[in-house]
């Protein structure tokens, strides 16, 4: 196993200094997934109310689906978390529990999302039916397309991890997977409370 | 060196508890609570600040040594870019600072 044992070392992923360039480097993405998700919002809240001939989201929305949604990723979140902890023990096997884990509850969320969208579009909300609905179902879809893409990623991974086991690239890439993982879900903080709880009550 | 700490890590439960309770009560303060619109508003995003806050301290590693100040540096300068982002536009285009 790995050469990380103790608990206070400095955890592998950091321990080259390209490592900690790529993750700076990583943090810097996220900011600018804040101002692309900050102008998104922005669209949003402008547009609010605009529904034209659509029904509005009061209508729509449901407060059941919208908590399973938050509760899936909220815990998907939380496993991640975990992973990555199992990930600085050298445990390999509880990390890659973890992860797909991680994974099922990512996919479990899609599945919901593509249910929503596809049920609010049958009831006559789609993207091109009024400037309201467009700018939820972008702002939410990129949210959904981020989902989509962090999935893929960790299926990547996981080959990868099963292949080659937990090594300073690896584990590197885990880190970095869990840092896109936990930022999705507090965006998505934002749109459930923002979008949904607002959406309801108005 | 598999087994020395078992256990989910402290931080980690206490991160998930406390959003869970905070969404569930945000959704309450929604929808089952008989608050004026206005209060609803702010209370609820007072819990989702409050929220992004835990999770980017408890499970983000925020503040891990080895990497100086910069993901503290990110996260703050990407916050200021979102809130005035988001005031600037509704401030222009929904309050009449036409």
């Amino acid at each position: 196993m790995n050469a990380y044992k103790e608990e206070n070392a400095t955890p592998l992923e950091y321990q080259t200094e390209e490592n900690q360039m790529t993750i700076v480097g990583f943090w810097i993405f996220l900011a600018a997934e804040m101002a692309l998700f900050g102008t998104l919002f922005a669209t949003y809240a402008v547009l609010f109310g605009r529904t034209a001939e659509a029904p509005p989201p009061a209508e729509l929305f449901t407060a059941g689906t919208t908590l399973i949604m938050t509760l899936l990723l909220l815990t998907s979140s939380f496993t991640s978390g975990i992973a990555i902890h199992e990930m600085r023990r050298g445990a390999q096997k509880g990390m890659m529990t973890w992860l797909i884990i991680t994974l099922v509850l990512g996919l479990s969320f899609l599945g919901f999302e593509i249910y929503e969208f596809y049920h609010y579009a049958t009831l006559g909300a789609t993207l091109t039916s009024s400037a309201y609905w467009s700018a939820f179902f972008v702002l939410a879809g990129t949210h959904g397309v981020h989902v989509t893409f962090g999935i893929g990623w960790l299926i990547l991974l996981l080959i990868q991890l099963k292949q080659r086991g937990i090594t300073q690239v690896t584990s590197r890439k885990i880190f970095v997977l869990g840092l896109y993982w936990h930022f999705l879900d507090v965006i998505w903080i934002f749109i459930f409370t923002g979008v949904y709880l607002i959406g309801m009550v108005i | 060196m598999a087994n020395q700490s078992k256990n989910i890590p402290v931080k980690h439960i206490i991160g998930y508890v406390t959003s869970v309770v905070l969404t569930l009560v945000a959704a309450w303060a929604a929808l089952g609570s008989n608050l004026p619109v206005m209060w609803i508003i702010i209370s609820i995003f007072a819990l989702a600040i409050l929220q992004a806050v835990i999770q980017l301290f408890l499970f983000m590693h925020l503040t891990e040594r080895g990497m100086g100040h910069a993901p503290w540096n990110m996260m703050f300068h990407g916050a200021v870019v979102f809130a005035i982002l988001i005031a600037g536009s509704l401030f222009t285009m929904s309050f009449g600072f036409m």
